[in-house]
């Protein structure tokens, strides 16, 4: 079964290579949902062993397959393969207004496709040097991508974007250090399989408890840049607003949750390694921080990529803030949580591009009355909206009341300020998007159609997790939730 | 106390009068040779300063008491720095009672006479000289303290004489430490004996200078206690500079008459070398503007900080 | 057991490295500054090989032909090109002054020692005595990036960083594992590829490299 895991990385690499290789034909985003389509065929597969087989290793231990990261492999290959499919009818009309051109379309494509290898590299690596490369890999995959349309703001978006995260990036390098050097006493061994996770795993109580504390600090400041936990978070309303739009679905719904994902996998390794709880209060801490600051600067906001963006962040927030309570139920939620936002985000940055395509502005102010112009885009807005407000029967209403109520329960003094943050942010985005739905407006109805299957699949999938959790899936994330101890 | 130690300081003393005016004449007669001038001889500030005590001083009629008794006060405090520093043996009477501290507080006492007495008379160019001299001195007496405290941290005394006998006695090593702050001291000897980087000795272009500002109004006898105290402040940094990063030569511990035979043809070595290197300095560096002074010292200070940092971390 | 003209010698090598992280805080050419770098690494590149030498280990062989090529050769080369082809010379005014910054980065050197102690209490090799340093290093790098207006000094700023990180993996377990150590080299040169081509783009845009300008740009409407 490790052919699965190759064709899972191999599939975008090779894809990669085949982008800058031909360069742009005309069947190219075919050719991209193609490949996309192989590697969710992979994780699917992968994931069909890991639920009836258990975890898995390959390459020599260098890679690993538990139910914790095969869950994201799954959740990052399906939003890969949708955004695809969202891509090839965006694409076009970038393309018919000029903005995009065969070169850039290209570059496009190509690092669309390493930046879904980069991605599953670091979920799947058991070793944090490598995770560590992947994850930087990624950052440079992007930054060309968030600069690509070469106006001065996405120009200055992806100066930032590269110097936050490459600096973030950096400490993260000195806590791998760090935890190498633990690492290297507590396994009596050097060389490659001192960073291996299983084995550090294995020994993590008997790792230094300082240096890992140093370590972790360092870890989660590092990685945490790319979280977007305040006060780290100023690189990434500017990124995702200035990146065409797929790209921002996929840095909003797939990238986060692969940086949190390689802050828990620290976190596990520092709390065994402390035989206390203060990482996961640290990262109670800054997840409550972000809740707060995001949720407030939704208000200031005047761009709908970026008022999106900054819901991205609040939400970042609110799932570090359930990992760092811990415990079957918090992790539970959290996970849930994780892949409820990135569907609903995703969802909504679509429909938010194509929302922008129809009124050739970003500003929320120029949008107005999508009902009238493409109700398909406006409901999908809307619905969108309303299901990552946390609206009833949605996804991410249960995952937000197993948090707050597990909130009331273990940290009662956070409750109010979650409830107030969640008010704050509903009161915002809520006034923003009411007015873009269902404003008067004199724009026409325009030719092109919109690519709306991958929007209200999302939807449709988040609204079913909401009413009622398939029993395989709610296995799935009580075994990762295990993974992810604490409480 | 023994004997030859009371003879030493006495030798310590008497030598540092002789050799300070020839220390400065073999400076210049390098310097002259180092940009193919015709060198004047060694012994021209010998004769310099016997023209000037032939002369009548002329004074200000502006002048105070404190005009007229400066020269002698500088002159005295450069004589007892002399009398303090281990040029040539470690076992100096009069060193165990003053310390590096007590040296630095004995040029601060020089600079501050200097400065107000060039303010005394109330010319310009003297308060300029002034104003300009007490920035230096304000910027590179930290720097020098910093470069003592590393010596002190290395062998646990701020007494010199014990420094001096630590460092000379302890193995040859490479010692990262008293590198940085071996370029430090250098930086801060320039800049307190108005050296080029930050004055130059040579001219009496107003712009530019400091220490010569300062002494524009003396004449006659003053002004030979003046210029005699100047090259006896740069022989007294040169010695400094030789008891921390050159201690091998003096003589140490209980030893005899013979090392201190030795010692002070040693010294004469060291002061031929320090000479040429100081030369050398002067002329393949330009001057730098007033304004870039500060960052001068600033970075003396800061390489013998470095220095500090890491001799505290490395433990070397 | 390492003989203890060796040890001065590294220790001599890693006292040069802070001081040369000094000089970058201090440098206002840009030319210099890559050549500081470049400089930087060769003194990185000398402590390794000495290292491998009285270790035998093999990979710090590894590890110092990647420094030479990469940080000593190759990035500097594609840095000067750039220079030349952007014609960024100089960075003056930086957000701090110089003496400013020397004096910020005195206390950063304290704390990085403080932050050193218990990581050089773990490590088990000759040189933990150094990690100090190298933390001081990554630090001073970092204050080199916030202080800088220009794009391409903070680039330098962030390079440099990646030899304190280097130089602390050294010191404290003779290197990372040679598969993290390539993946990291790869990155950093890929990151320089990736920026060479984001400058040219910056400069078709706004004609200069000064971050301001486009922080400017992007709050006006």
């Amino acid at each position: 079964m490790t052919l699965a895991l190759w064709l899972l990385l191999g599939s975008p690499v090779v894809g990669a290579a085949t982008f800058a290789m031909l360069g742009a034909r005309p069947r190219a985003a075919e050719l991209n949902v193609a490949f996309s389509l192989v590697t969710f065929a992979a994780a699917a597969a992968l994931s069909v062993r890991v639920a009836t087989r258990g975890a898995m290793s390959a390459g020599g231990e260098q890679f690993f397959v538990d139910p914790l990261n095969v869950f994201l492999v799954t959740l990052t290959a399906f939003v890969a393969l949708t955004t695809s499919l969202f891509s090839r009818p965006y694409m076009r009309i970038e393309t018919a207004d000029r903005r995009m051109t065969p070169g850039r379309l290209r570059l496009y494509h190509c690092m669309y496709q390493l930046f879904i290898a980069t991605m599953l590299l670091a979920l799947t690596t058991n070793n944090l040097g490598l995770m560590w490369v992947a994850m930087e890999a990624a950052t440079l995959s992007t930054v060309l991508l968030v600069a690509l349309y070469r106006t001065p703001a996405s120009l200055a978006a992806g100066w930032k974007y590269f110097v936050l995260c490459g600096v973030g990036i950096a400490q993260a390098l000195f806590g791998t250090v760090l935890l190498y050097i633990a690492a290297e006493r507590a396994l009596g061994a050097s060389g490659a399989s001192a960073l291996l996770w299983t084995h550090l795993d294995a020994v993590k109580s008997q790792l230094e408890p300082r240096v890992l504390s140093i370590a972790f600090v360092f870890l989660l400041v590092g990685y945490g840049t790319k979280v977007g936990l305040v006060p780290l978070h100023n690189w990434l309303a500017d990124a995702h607003a200035e990146g065409p739009t797929p790209i921002s679905a996929v840095l909003s719904g797939l990238l986060l949750n692969v940086a949190i994902y390689a802050v828990m996998r620290c976190k596990v390794l520092a709390e065994g390694a402390l035989h206390s709880a203060w990482p996961s209060a640290m990262l109670m801490g800054f997840g409550l921080l972000t809740v707060v600051v995001a949720s407030f600067s939704l208000w200031r906001q005047q761009d709908i990529k970026r008022l999106f963006a900054y819901s991205s962040i609040e939400h970042m927030g609110v799932i570090s803030f359930a990992f760092g309570m811990g415990g079957p139920v918090a992790n539970f939620a959290g996970l849930l949580h994780m892949t409820v936002h990135s569907l609903t985000k995703s969802a909504i940055f679509f429909a938010a591009g194509h929302a922008a395509q129809k009124s050739g502005s970003q500003l929320m102010d120029r949008i107005r009355g999508l009902v009238t112009i493409s109700p398909s885009v406006g409901w999908g807005l809307m619905i969108g909206a309303l299901a990552i407000l946390g609206v009833p029967p949605f996804g991410v209403f249960a995952s937000e009341f197993l948090i707050l109520t597990t909130a009331m329960r273990t940290e009662p003094w956070a409750t109010p300020i979650l409830l107030i943050s969640f008010a704050v942010a509903f009161a915002a985005i809520l006034q923003r998007v009411q007015p873009m739905v269902f404003g008067e407006t004199r724009l026409r109805r325009l030719p092109h159609s919109p690519a709306l299957l991958p929007v209200f699949t999302h939807l449709l999938i988040v609204l079913m997790l909401g009413l009622f959790i398939p029993p395989f899936l709610a296995d799935w994330y009580r075994a990762a939730a295990q993974l992810l101890g604490g409480g | 106390m023994r004997p030859i130690d009371w003879f030493t300081q006495a030798l310590a003393v008497a030598v540092a009068l002789a050799a300070a005016p020839l220390f400065l004449g073999w400076v210049n007669q390098c310097r002259a040779w180092l940009q193919n001038r015709r060198a004047a001889s060694l012994w021209q500030p010998y004769l310099g300063l016997r023209k000037l005590l032939h002369k009548d001083p002329v004074i200000a009629r502006e002048a105070s008491p404190l005009f007229r008794a400066a020269p002698y006060v500088v002159f005295a405090a450069m004589l007892a720095a002399a009398a303090v520093i281990p040029s040539m043996g470690t076992r100096l009477p009069m060193g165990a009672a003053a310390d590096a501290i007590v040296l630095v507080g004995l040029f601060a006492t020089a600079r501050v006479f200097l400065a107000l007495a060039a303010m005394d008379v109330g010319t310009p160019f003297g308060t300029l000289g002034a104003r300009r001299e007490m920035m230096v001195g304000f910027l590179a007496e930290p720097a020098l303290l910093m470069v003592v405290f590393v010596a002190s941290l290395i062998s646990a005394t701020t007494a010199l004489p014990v420094i001096s006998e630590h460092l000379a006695l302890r193995p040859l090593e490479l010692s990262p430490s008293l590198a940085f702050t071996g370029v430090a001291f250098t930086m801060v000897l320039l800049a307190e004996n108005a050296r080029i980087p930050i004055d130059n000795p040579a001219t009496h272009l107003e712009l530019t200078m400091i220490h010569e500002a300062m002494v524009l109004e003396y004449s006659g006898r003053h002004l030979a206690l003046m210029e005699f105290a100047a090259s006896l402040k740069l022989l007294n940094y040169a010695c400094i500079g030789f008891a921390l990063f050159l201690p091998w030569g003096s003589a140490t511990g209980r030893s005899g008459p013979l090392a201190l035979a030795l010692a002070l043809p040693a010294l004469g070595a060291k002061l031929a070398l320090a000479g040429a290197a100081l030369a050398t300095i002067e002329t393949v560096s330009a001057k730098l503007r007033v304004f870039r002074a500060p960052e001068f010292l600033a970075t003396a200070f800061l390489l013998a900080v470095l220095g500090m940092l890491v001799h505290l971390l490395l433990g070397d | 057991m390492i003989p203890p003209l060796v040890m001065q010698l590294l220790d001599s090598l890693a006292a040069l490295l802070l001081l040369l992280s000094f000089a970058m805080l201090a440098q206002r050419r840009i030319v210099t500054l890559v050549d500081l770098f470049a400089l930087q690494g060769a003194v990185l590149c000398a402590a390794t090989l000495l290292l491998a030498w009285r270790t035998g280990e093999v990979n710090l062989y590894l590890s110092a032909a990647l420094t030479l090529s990469v940080k000593v050769i190759a990035l500097p080369r594609l840095l000067h090109a750039m220079i030349r082809r952007l014609g960024v010379y100089w960075d003056t005014d930086p957000l701090l002054n110089i003496s400013g910054t020397m004096l910020v980065g005195v206390p950063i050197v304290v704390f990085a020692f403080g932050l050193a102690q218990p990581i050089s209490a773990l490590a088990s090799t000759a040189t933990r005595s150094a990690i100090g340093i190298a933390i001081a290093v990554i630090l001073l790098a970092f204050l080199t990036m916030i202080t800088r207006r220009k794009a391409m000094s903070q680039v330098i700023g962030f390079l440099s960083m990646e030899n304190g990180l280097f130089f602390g993996a050294m010191c404290a377990s003779y290197g990372m594992p040679m598969i993290v150590e390539l993946g990291v080299a790869l990155d950093v040169l890929v990151a320089m590829l990736v920026l060479g081509v984001f400058f040219f783009q910056i400069r078709e845009q706004f004609d200069s490299l000064d971050l301001d300008r486009l922080e400017s740009r992007r709050e006006a409407p």
